[in-house]
C-alpha cells in the first residue's frame, strides 16, 4: 500500500467488473485480473491465492473476491466500498427486472416463454453439479456423501443447511482424528 | 407488524443462506431453494425456476441476484407494494452477504495458516462431495415433487416445469449444450423463444 487509493474509485472500478461480470464468479476473473492488475492495487502473483481463498470462504466467490481486494487496498472501509461498487449494477438491473415481471407474470406470452425456459434453467443448474462432481467426487466415499445429500435433501426435504453441518463436523473430526494417529 | 416480522425472517433466512453457502452460486441456490421455496414456502417451484432463469441472464453472481430477486418478490406478493419490494430486496441481498464479510476479514488476517492448514483441506475434501449433492437435489426439486404419507412416499411432476413431453426435449438439449459450452445466456434467449412457438 503505497498511496491510499481514494474509496470512490475502488467502487467505480468494482462497479465496472460487476456490471460486466454475467454468468457468476468464474466470468469475474479475467475482469478483476485486468482492471486491478493493470493499476497494480494486486500483484499479480497474489492473484490466484486471492481466487483459492475466496472460492473456499462461504458466501459468493465474486463478493468474497471484493472484500479481500478492497481490504488490501483501504482496510474494512475498502472492503465496503468495493463490495457495494461489485453488487451495485446487478442489484439496479434485478430491482428493474423485477418490476417489469411482476407485473407482466400473468401474460400469457410471458407465460409461453418461461414454459421454454424452465427445463434448460434445470439443465444449467446440472452442467456445473457434474462438472464439480468429476473433480470432487474420487473415491466410495465422497461418492456416498454426494449421494446421500441429495437424496437427503431431494426427497425426504432435510434443510441443505443441517446436512451442511453434520458434513462440517464428520469431516473435522475425522481429518483431526486422522492427523492426530500420526 | 406482520410485514416487519416477514422482513425480519427474510434477513435471518439470507443470513444463514449466507453463512453455509460454500461452493459458490450454485450451491448458493440449494439452499435459497430449500429455506424459501420448500420450509417457508415463499415462493413456489415454478417461480423459482423464472428467478434463476432472470438472474442468469442479469450481470452479478447468480446467487446474489436470485436472493435480490426473492427478497423483492416476496414482500411484493404479501404487501402489493413495490417500495416494500425493494426494501426486502436490499435486506435480504445485504443480509445474505454480511457474513461472507466477517467470515473474510477473519480470513484476511489469518490468511497464511489458513492457507497451509491441512485440517482445513481435510474438512474440504467431505463438504465439496456434499455440496454436489446439494446442487443435484436442487435440480431434482424442480423436477420431482416428493410427498410422504406416513413411510410412504408419491412422487409427482411438477407441473409448472414439466408440462409435457416437450419440456424433457428441452431439458436434455439444454444439457447438451450447456456442456459443449454455449453460453447461459444464448441457451436461455433460445429456450425462451422454443416456448413462444412450441406452446
Amino acid at each position: 500500500m503505497a498511496e491510499a487509493v481514494p474509496l470512490w474509485k475502488i467502487f467505480a472500478v468494482f462497479a465496472k467488473i460487476g456490471a460486466f461480470t454475467i454468468g457468476g464468479g468464474y466470468a469475474m476473473i479475467p475482469l478483476i485480473q485486468a482492471e486491478l492488475g493493470r493499476r497494480g492495487w494486486i500483484p499479480e502473483e497474489e492473484l490466484p491465492d486471492i481466487v483459492a481463498i475466496s472460492q473456499s470462504a462461504p458466501g459468493v466467490m465474486a463478493v468474497n473476491i471484493s472484500i479481500f481486494a478492497g481490504h488490501r487496498l483501504r482496510g474494512l472501509k475498502g472492503s465496503v466500498a468495493a463490495t457495494l461498487g461489485s453488487v451495485l449494477p446487478s442489484f439496479l438491473m434485478i430491482l428493474l427486472v423485477a418490476a417489469f415481471f411482476t407485473a407482466f407474470r400473468d401474460n400469457p406470452y410471458v407465460e409461453r416463454v418461461f414454459l421454454g425456459i424452465r427445463p434448460v434453467v434445470i439443465a444449467l443448474i446440472a452442467v456445473p453439479m457434474v462438472r464439480m462432481a468429476r473433480r470432487s467426487c474420487r473415491s466410495w466415499w465422497s461418492w456416498t456423501i454426494a449421494v446421500l445429500s441429495l437424496l437427503l435433501v431431494a426427497f425426504l426435504q432435510v434443510s441443505p443447511v443441517w446436512i451442511l453441518l453434520c458434513t462440517l463436523v464428520l469431516g473435522f473430526s475425522l481429518t483431526y482424528a486422522r492427523q492426530w494417529k500420526r | 407488524m406482520e410485514t416487519l416480522t416477514l422482513l425480519l425472517e427474510l434477513a435471518l433466512t439470507f443470513f444463514l443462506i449466507g453463512t453455509f453457502t460454500i461452493g459458490g452460486g450454485y450451491a448458493m441456490l440449494s439452499l435459497i431453494q430449500g429455506e424459501v421455496v420448500l420450509k417457508h414456502a415463499w415462493i413456489s417451484a415454478g417461480t423459482f425456476a423464472d428467478i434463476v432463469a432472470v438472474s442468469q441472464m442479469t450481470p452479478g453472481p447468480v446467487g446474489i441476484n436470485t436472493a435480490t430477486y426473492v427478497g423483492y418478490d416476496v414482500l411484493v406478493q404479501a404487501t402489493g407494494s413495490p417500495w416494500m419490494g425493494i426494501a426486502g430486496s436490499a435486506l435480504s441481498t445485504f443480509a445474505l452477504m454480511l457474513p461472507s464479510f466477517l467470515i473474510m476479514l477473519l480470513i484476511v488476517r489469518f490468511y497464511r495458516q489458513f492457507k497451509t492448514s491441512t485440517l482445513y483441506a481435510g474438512t474440504m475434501d467431505f463438504l465439496r462431495p456434499c455440496v454436489v449433492g446439494l446442487i443435484g437435489a436442487a435440480a431434482v426439486v424442480l423436477i420431482v415433487h416428493t410427498t410422504w404419507d406416513g413411510c410412504n412416499p408419491t412422487f409427482s411432476l411438477v407441473r409448472d416445469n414439466f408440462p409435457d413431453r416437450k419440456s424433457w426435449v428441452l431439458l436434455g438439449g439444454g444439457y447438451l449444450l450447456a456442456r459443449k459450452g454455449v453460453s447461459p445466456i444464448q441457451l436461455i434467449l433460445g429456450a425462451g423463444a422454443l416456448g413462444l412457438i412450441l406452446y
